[in-house]
């Protein structure tokens, strides 16, 4: 655990990639089996581990240091493990030795819950603040220390010399403390072999299309456009006994949705989009939302917002990884294998015909509101299937956003690096002469605009419940929003599509923000 | 106490102590913009805050000035003044006031921990003692100063080619960082930007041992390869910093006991050295002092106000404007 603290120490601070890559090879390649895969479990978030609830923290806080004192401090600092982390009394007259990842992993699991706060307890004891920050931190999951999985992956092909893109294939068909990956790292064995049809497949994902650069130098006939479908991206991993549904982050969404999953056929890896509606008519994205966060659905959901998947690639083809071929292929297997294999829930997505790319952008619009989609998607016919984000092969062309003035109400907390920041707000608008909310947004600010709304909530709180302060209905800020949409969750009747903070309009009164009429008109 | 208010403005004298804007009569604790400002008619103060107040602003920014030693008692009408060490910075004084048989301690700001560029902190027993508290939670318990010191020269060796770039304030910490420094046995020149030149002058004219200083400014990019630069943090990102080889960004500063709060600044070694006491000393001084009320004057006011009630003292925040909340100095 000493190791792993200066580890996390260092990478919190670290602003460079590099450094950051550097410093994580460092780890790898120099600490022992299995704690490293321990430590990259931890860092991806793939570690499980009967870990610690923060109520337990504050219990043993409780029984150290005045409440108040305590409420105090942490209203101050903002996360949890470093408030306690500081706050936890140095008072052990000599220090035992720390254990170390795999030691603290086995001990936890080795305990009764019982005595688990004894076990905390000791463990802290023993430590200094940044050690006891590290092991909070890896005991309540969630590091948050500015390291993605993509990051702590590019550093074991640092380190290695073996390839990401190698890396990631086999990624997810492996579990902490990863042995067979660091064998094959080390140079010791060949790559880990991997289950296809039972593991996740990172995606391939496309990049913002930049119009006044990108059409210049494109040619419209080396690219394919479809519909950018308003649903959410999910990969179908199935064979004769294992069907899977996965969501982009490469949860296992399979169960949310029996109605797609008990209805696949065949053997292979599909990508689409997922979204509900008769007859493979999509319905707007707040009706799949009551399809979604639901562990499994009821009678009613299944009957009234039946799922389907508007497929657009296709992986494996029965046994056959078809990743590295390109696009025009893929999309000609796909098509085979839909006409050959009966599947009632899964639909091709539509190729859309364009010869030039002023037709596409016309395209674009006069579909946009009939069809309900979000845009087009642009991919270049010979792409291979590259995990990540690759520049250049995939473009994302969303349609206009628009604009409403709402009026700031609450203020929330962030996490993290905006911890001690209020950094989520609630806006609403006006029905006659109430505020009702009709969205939220924590994005689309720049850092000094951050410090600024920051001191303003602060400056005209009204009340404070928990982490939430309502503040005085005086600051207005235009919003930016993909589509609005009726809604019988938020009390304005309305519920907004990607709302995002465009500019604060500082200057402007509040009773000139809008009204729900006029958000109605435009929905 | 009637004759004190909580503006620190003492009746029997008509003087204010530290006061924002400009009076006739101001006594004045240290010379840190946010304790001393120009413009007052009669300025009290130890020699070493005078001599501070002039440099920065000016031989005429008071009418008058007058000079006390620590320790020495000045008589006005019925009010005994004396000023005593606050550890501080250099000259920081603690303005002891005794009216009627009563005595207020106004510490400014203080530490009690050891600092061979301050005099050291000296506890006054009295009725009312009126406290800073810009550490005043107890998430802060800053570590020894040393062990702060052994990880900036850790990190030099570790990493000889780059150069470590130190935002400090430049009256005391800056001084206070390159004594630390020398203490340890770091005897290369160290580098320094011209906003802390007049008051590092001034420091070795005290006696302070700063060793070889030189200007940052004219030195190029191979000098300063594995270099100790020190600036005000306002110039740690500024173009400034640029002529600067792949600096280390670092900052001395009891704000970085918070890691986000780092992170967010772009610190990427943090340097936890404080001029202001940390939770353990301030609740420590008070019980020291005996008094049986305090008021707390600018920081974290709640968190000490409810200690100080814990422990059976009257206690009162004092919400003093104008004193930076976020800004340590």
């Amino acid at each position: 655990m000493k190791r792993f603290s200066q580890l996390l120490v260092t990478l919190i601070l670290k602003t460079s990639r590099n450094d950051k890559i550097s410093v994580l090879s460092e780890y790898f390649k120099y600490t022992p089996d299995p704690d490293r895969g321990y430590a990259l479990g931890a860092l991806t978030g793939t570690l499980s581990i009967p870990g610690i609830k923060p109520s337990l923290l504050r219990t043993l806080v409780a029984e150290r240091i005045d409440q108040e004192l305590f409420n105090l401090s942490y209203d101050y600092v903002g996360d949890l493990a470093e408030t306690v982390s500081l706050i936890w009394p140095d008072t052990a007259p000599y220090k035992e030795k720390l254990p170390s990842i795999t030691e603290f992993i086995s001990k936890m699991e080795g305990t009764p819950r019982a005595k688990l706060s004894a076990l905390i307890s000791s463990f802290l004891d023993n430590a200094n603040s940044n050690e006891r920050w590290a092991m909070i931190k890896f005991a309540t999951g969630g590091l948050r220390v500015g390291v993605s999985a993509r990051l702590a992956k590019t550093a074991l092909a640092a380190y290695s010399g073996c390839l990401l893109e190698d890396i990631e294939k086999v990624w997810h068909g492996l579990t902490p403390p990863y042995i067979g990956l660091f064998e094959w790292l080390d140079g010791k064995t060949g790559i880990p072999k991997i289950q296809h049809t039972r593991t996740f497949h990172p995606m391939m994902l496309a990049n913002p299309l930049n119009t006044e650069q990108d059409f210049d130098r494109l040619d419209p006939n080396d690219f394919q456009a479809e519909w950018k479908w308003d649903g959410i991206r999910v990969q179908a991993v199935f064979d004769e006994s294992s069907k899977q549904l996965y969501s982009r982050t490469g949860d296992d969404i399979s169960r949310a949705f029996p109605d797609i999953v008990g209805e696949l056929n065949g053997k292979a890896v599909l990508d689409g989009e997922l979204l509900v509606g008769d007859n493979f008519k999509a319905l707007p994205f707040n009706q799949l939302q009551q399809r979604l966060n639901r562990k499994s659905p009821t009678k009613t959901h299944l009957k009234d917002y039946p799922a389907f998947i508007r497929v657009y690639d296709m992986l494996f083809y029965n046994d056959d990884d078809i990743r590295d071929l390109p696009l025009k292929i893929r999309r000609q297997k796909l098509e085979d294998w839909m006409k050959r294999v009966k599947n009632s829930r899964l639909d091709i997505s539509e190729i859309l015909d364009f010869d030039s790319w002023s037709r596409l952008a016309e395209l674009r619009t006069e579909k946009a509101d009939t069809l309900g989609h979000e845009g087009v998607m642009i991919k270049d016919l010979q792409s291979r299937y590259s995990p990540g984000r690759p520049k250049g092969p995939w473009f994302k062309w969303k349609r206009d956003p628009k604009f409403l003035d709402g009026v700031m109400m609450y203020a929330q907390r962030g996490h993290g690096r905006r911890s001690s920041f209020y950094s989520d707000y609630t806006f609403g608008i006006w029905r006659g002469n109430e505020l009702v909310p009709v969205g939220k947004a924590y994005s689309g600010f720049t850092d000094e605009e951050l410090v600024m709304l920051d001191k303003w909530v602060r400056g005209n709180t009204l009340n404070r419940f928990g982490p939430v302060r309502e503040v005085r209905k005086e600051l207005v800020v235009e919003l930016a929003f993909d589509s609005a949409h009726a809604s019988s969750r938020h009390k304005s009747g309305i519920a907004l599509r990607f709302p995002r903070i465009n500019r604060i309009r500082w200057d402007k009164p509040a009773q000139e923000a809008d009204t729900t009429e006029t958000i109605t008109s435009i929905m | 106490m009637q004759w004190i208010n909580h503006e620190l403005y003492i009746a029997p004298i008509d003087a204010y102590i530290d006061p924002i804007k400009p009076v006739d009569k101001a006594i004045i604790t240290h010379g840190h913009a946010d304790h001393a400002r120009p413009g007052h008619q009669k300025v009290l103060a130890s020699r070493q805050t005078i001599d501070i107040m002039k440099i920065r602003y000016g031989e005429k920014s008071a009418t008058s000035f007058q000079s006390m030693e620590f320790g020495k008692p000045l008589r006005i009408n019925d009010v005994t003044i004396t000023l005593h060490p606050a550890g501080h910075i250099l000259g920081s004084a603690q303005i002891s006031i005794e009216y009627r048989g009563q005595r207020v301690v106004v510490t400014g700001d203080y530490k009690t921990i050891p600092d061979s560029s301050a005099q050291a902190f000296e506890i006054i027993k009295c009725d009312l003692f009126v406290t800073e508290a810009t550490f005043g939670l107890p998430i802060f318990q800053h570590p020894s100063p040393h062990n702060e010191i052994n990880n900036l020269l850790k990190s030099i060796s570790e990493q000889p080619k780059r150069t470590h770039l130190i935002g400090v304030y430049s009256l005391g910490k800056a001084q206070r960082v390159i004594s630390l420094l020398r203490e340890a046995g770091y005897d290369h020149p160290i580098f320094i930007h011209g906003a802390l030149e007049k008051l590092c002058d001034y420091y070795s004219s005290e006696g302070i041992n700063l060793g070889l200083l030189r200007k940052a400014l004219v030195q190029d990019k191979e000098t300063m390869k594995g270099a100790v630069v020190m600036a005000p943090p306002s110039a740690l990102r500024d173009r400034w910093s640029r002529r600067l080889m792949d600096p280390i960004i670092c900052q001395a500063s009891g704000w970085m006991t918070i890691k986000q709060r780092a992170k967010r600044s772009g610190v990427e070694l943090p340097l936890i050295i404080s001029d202001h006491a940390d939770w353990n000393e301030l609740t420590s001084t008070i019980d020291s002092t005996e008094a049986d009320t305090i008021w707390v004057t600018h920081g974290r006011e709640d968190a000490l106000v409810h200690w100080c009630k814990l422990n059976g003292k009257n206690a009162e925040p004092l919400r003093l404007q104008g004193r930076d909340e976020e800004l340590e100095i």
